[in-house]
């Protein structure tokens, strides 16, 4: 009894949260190209359309080419940015990290209309690039907080050790913090690859007219209608995520990266 | 290692980058966008230059008090929805081995990341006549037939709460796992039911970390932007739906930057709100 | 001069002077231990001599060259800080190879100093090892290892043992108070712990709110104390207030004592004495009269609490000289005047 009722509360939140991804599921593997479910008949040809039909297979590459390097400026935003005010006491310089998680916390749409006006008075309006810029500054909070979170947990007295031991500024760096701030560094490019994938706004408001990511791609699918090709993508989507996913959660501490610390930092 | 201050210029390098890309890509378009609040819709281009306050008026309007009406009453809809089923859910899964929480952390990871276009057509799937639940009710005897569920206002309302679901949970979640689990023990020496004890001592602990995450949770909300175009008919549509609607189709980008400007009001008045009420928790 | 030389060393924090005008020198090949309460600022002294810290006022001069300026990484020393700082991402072997390794030693010379070194903290074959594999004695090794590697000109330890427990830290002193003692190393260690400061150190510096209070053998701190700090802080002793009656003599606990080396004009002070120089005797006879209050024996020691005008005082004895005395009795004290320390007030 006392474990029968928590149990059946997690389940029906677990249900809700599957079932819309079930069904889609089910409607991904009809033979014919009919929103259906249960399904009629069994085919995977809608996973291999992705990769058959070019109009799909090219805004899946937008969607990856534009994620990985998105991720990566992210990245190169906040570790100098968090490595700074980890090695420094600068406190006027956390004006910096609340510009980084500003964007993130804002409803994206200021963030997208923001981007969209910079880059019409600019004159780069369109241009793919733009795309890039705009998801590594909307997602760099995500670098930020799991760096963040990384340097906190670096014993400061091991850079200490490692300078009585000859060790300058930059060796310490390549030698000691690197190493440790790995795993979150990889957390962080892990975050912001999967949600830039799944972006659709921001994308949409900078480059929606000139390029096609994947969710744009849906969008605009399903305005003219149903195609079986959404559901295959909506589930190669969610098995991307969870795979990813998994992985940060296999090489690193995930609990301890959403905030669960055995000893608080506060 | 003691944090020194920054001594020498070359001390500051590592700022620069950074420093550079935020102020150029994030400060100055945040700016452009207020400049262009002020100034003209210009039919053939995106605006023309001046400054009037003319957009901002437009606000005064019946249509444009409905929408924020209905975009504000939406939000607190799903932040109520989120916390009532989050809390719980969040307090059992923080209290689950090990293991077991890190394989709902990768689900809510998951959920949490797909694109507001996924969710939107998942569950217009699932709300649809021939691939919808109400199949399942036909096919069990509930329902004589099929139907379709959208658009409607339940079907926004269900789509922004799963959604807004796993933000909840990982919101509570820090606050959860470091609730010291003493304190229902103590509560159940003293002769409390796990349920009691739940009510009468974690919810109480928790009470400004659940405000906060109201809070939150209704600015993650407020945020929605697609899921009421899917699922729902145009008097559903939020000030987010707006916004994009005036910037890309009605071409009137200085109106859709006056009322980005005010939502941005709106949300840092809520943001300050929480932090204050994360003050007083702290306090408490 | 060979040796660490430590010149009017200040360290200011704001207002507050955590090291105060320190004058301390330590010739090569000597083991010094910095002994005081927390907060006595030993530490903040040790990380200003590894360049951790930069002082605000005075030099630090190592074998006559002035280092006080010199950034940490260069001053060639060992460390061995009191978390112990063992890279989690590095083996033992890795570890203790990593000044070599930054140094750019060959490759094969890394390996025959790091086995060398694992051979001297009796953990030869442990090279591989993960660093998390070890025990708490073992990785106290590692890092003394790891800090030896380049053969410092220094050796300083922060609080090296104050994880382990009481057991092993004994064993661990000795053993490296053996090391210091085979290599000839010039060494430093922080120590709140007076047994150990007394069990390793050529000389004992005893500091309390940022000034050195007295720096001597261990024996001379003990027998001694500079000023009733230093005798309060180094083992048990009676604190008991005199006042000079002149030629040697002096009103104490309201009997009158002699022989007592009180210097010229000093008409008021402290003595110092050891609760083992403390003797009962019968009532009488120019004895104190005190009154026992509490007998605590210890199997080893036997302590006996007495009040003697107002004032208490202990006497410890061993038990083969166990006083037959019991609560409550009235019994006579005497001061072997030799072992009274006359200290100012």
């Amino acid at each position: 009894m006392s474990t029968f009722l928590p149990r059946l509360y997690l389940g029906l939140v677990g249900l809700f949260l599957s079932l819309p991804l079930i069904v889609v599921a089910g409607v991904s593997v009809n033979e014919k190209q009919t929103l259906a479910f249960p399904p009629q008949g069994f085919s995977l040809a809608w996973y291999g359309q992705i990769f058959t039909n070019s109009e799909w297979r090219n805004a899946l590459l937008a969607s990856v080419t534009l994620a990985t390097v998105s991720a990566a400026l992210a990245l190169l935003i906040a570790l100098p940015l968090t490595w700074f005010l980890w090695r420094r006491h600068a406190p006027w310089a956390n004006i910096f990290q609340l510009l980084g998680i500003a964007p993130f916390t804002l409803p994206p749409v200021i963030t997208a209309l923001g981007m969209l006006t910079f880059w019409a008075t600019t004159g780069f309006y369109g241009q793919p690039w733009t795309a890039a810029i705009s998801h590594a500054i909307f997602f760099v909070t995500l670098p930020l907080v799991t760096l963040s979170l990384g340097f906190s947990s670096i014993d400061r007295s091991l850079v200490e050790a490692a300078a009585t031991m000859g060790a300058d500024d930059r060796t310490v760096f390549r030698t000691i913090v690197l190493p440790l701030i790995l795993p979150y560094l990889v957390s962080g490019y892990a975050f912001a690859f999967v949600l830039s994938l799944n972006e659709y706004i921001v994308a949409y408001m900078t480059v929606g007219f000139t390029m096609e990511t994947l969710p744009i791609k849906i969008f605009n699918a399903l305005r003219y209608g149903y195609t079986p090709t959404m559901a295959s993508v909506t589930i190669l989507f969610v098995a991307l995520a969870a795979v990813i996913f998994s992985l940060v959660a296999r090489f690193g501490d995930l609990p301890k990266l959403l905030g669960a610390m055995a000893n608080s930092e506060k | 290692m003691r944090r020194e201050a920054p001594q020498k210029f070359a001390d500051y390098g590592p700022l620069f980058f950074p420093a550079a890309m935020l102020t150029v890509f994030f400060v100055i378009p945040f700016a452009t966008m207020i400049a262009v609040s002020f100034f003209k819709r210009d039919p053939a281009g995106f605006y023309s230059t001046a400054f009037v306050f003319d957009n901002y008026a437009r606000f005064l309007s019946l249509f444009f008090g409905k929408v924020l009406g209905f975009s504000l009453f939406l939000a607190i809809a799903v932040a109520i929805c989120c916390v009532l089923i989050a809390v719980p859910f969040t307090y059992l899964l923080s209290r689950a081995p090990r293991r077991t929480q890190v394989v709902w952390l990768v689900a809510l990871l998951s959920v949490l990341s797909l694109s507001e276009v996924i969710i939107g057509f998942a569950w217009s799937t699932l709300f649809s006549r021939t691939a919808g639940i109400t199949n399942l009710f036909v096919s069990i005897g509930l329902m004589s037939e099929a139907v379709a569920l959208n658009p409607s206002f339940g079907a926004v309302l269900t789509a922004m709460v799963y959604q807004a679901l796993p933000y909840t949970v990982l919101v509570l979640y820090p606050a959860l796992v470091r609730l010291d689990p003493t304190l229902t023990e103590a509560a159940r020496t003293l002769g409390a039911s796990p349920l009691k004890s739940f009510f009468t001592v974690v919810i109480p602990a928790l009470r400004n970390t659940i405000v906060a995450t109201l809070i939150m949770v209704f600015i993650f909300a407020l945020g929605s932007y697609l899921l009421p175009q899917i699922l729902g008919r145009p008097q559903h549509w939020t000030l987010s739906v707006l916004i994009t609607d005036q910037a890309i189709y009605q071409s009137n980008m200085p109106f859709a930057a006056a009322m980005a400007v005010f939502l941005v009001l709106v949300t840092l008045g809520l943001v300050g709100l929480t932090v204050y009420a994360g003050r007083k928790g702290e306090a408490a | 001069m060979s040796g660490l030389a430590l010149q009017n060393v200040t360290k200011e924090f704001g207002s507050f002077t955590a090291v105060k005008n320190v004058d301390l020198a330590v010739p090569h090949g000597t083991f010094v231990c910095l002994l005081g309460p927390s907060g006595c600022g030993k530490t903040t002294l040790m990380r200003m001599i590894a360049g951790l810290d930069l002082p605000t006022g005075g030099a630090i001069r190592l074998d006559g060259a002035d280092i006080t300026r010199v950034p940490t990484h260069k001053r060639d020393l060992g460390m061995v800080f009191q978390s112990l700082a063992l890279f989690p991402h590095l083996t033992v072997g890795e570890n203790i190879a990593y000044s070599l390794r930054i140094r750019g030693v060959a490759k094969e010379d890394q390996v025959k100093r790091v086995n060398e070194l694992l051979a001297m903290i009796h953990l030869s074959g442990y090279a591989d090892r993960p660093v998390s594999k070890l025990s708490g004695g073992q990785r106290q090794r590692v890092a003394i290892a790891r800090a030896l590697a380049i053969s410092p000109k220094l050796f300083l330890l922060d609080e090296p043992l104050s994880a382990l427990d009481a057991k092993l830290r004994e064993a661990m002193q000795v053993e490296l108070r053996q090391l210091q003692q085979r290599l000839g190393i010039t060494t430093i260690v922080v120590t709140h712990d007076q047994r150990e400061a007394m069990t390793m150190a050529d000389t004992v510096v005893v500091m309390n709110s940022g000034e050195i209070r007295q720096a001597a053998p261990p024996v001379e701190i003990y027998r001694r104390p500079a000023d009733t700090f230093v005798a309060d802080f180094i083992g048990m002793t009676n604190l008991i207030d005199f006042a000079a009656e002149g030629a040697g003599r002096a009103s104490v606990l309201g009997t009158s004592v002699e022989g007592l080396a009180i210097p010229e004009g000093l008409g008021q002070g402290v003595l110092s004495v050891r609760p083992e120089d403390v003797h009962l005797t019968a009532p009488g006879h120019g004895a104190i009269t005190g009154k026992v209050t509490f007998v605590r024996d210890l199997g080893g020691t036997i302590e006996t609490f007495l009040e003697a005008g107002g004032k208490q005082v202990v006497a410890v004895s061993m038990p083969n000289a166990r006083p037959d005395v019991s609560v409550g009795q009235e019994v006579g004290i005497r001061l072997s005047p030799d072992a009274c320390v006359v200290l100012k007030s």
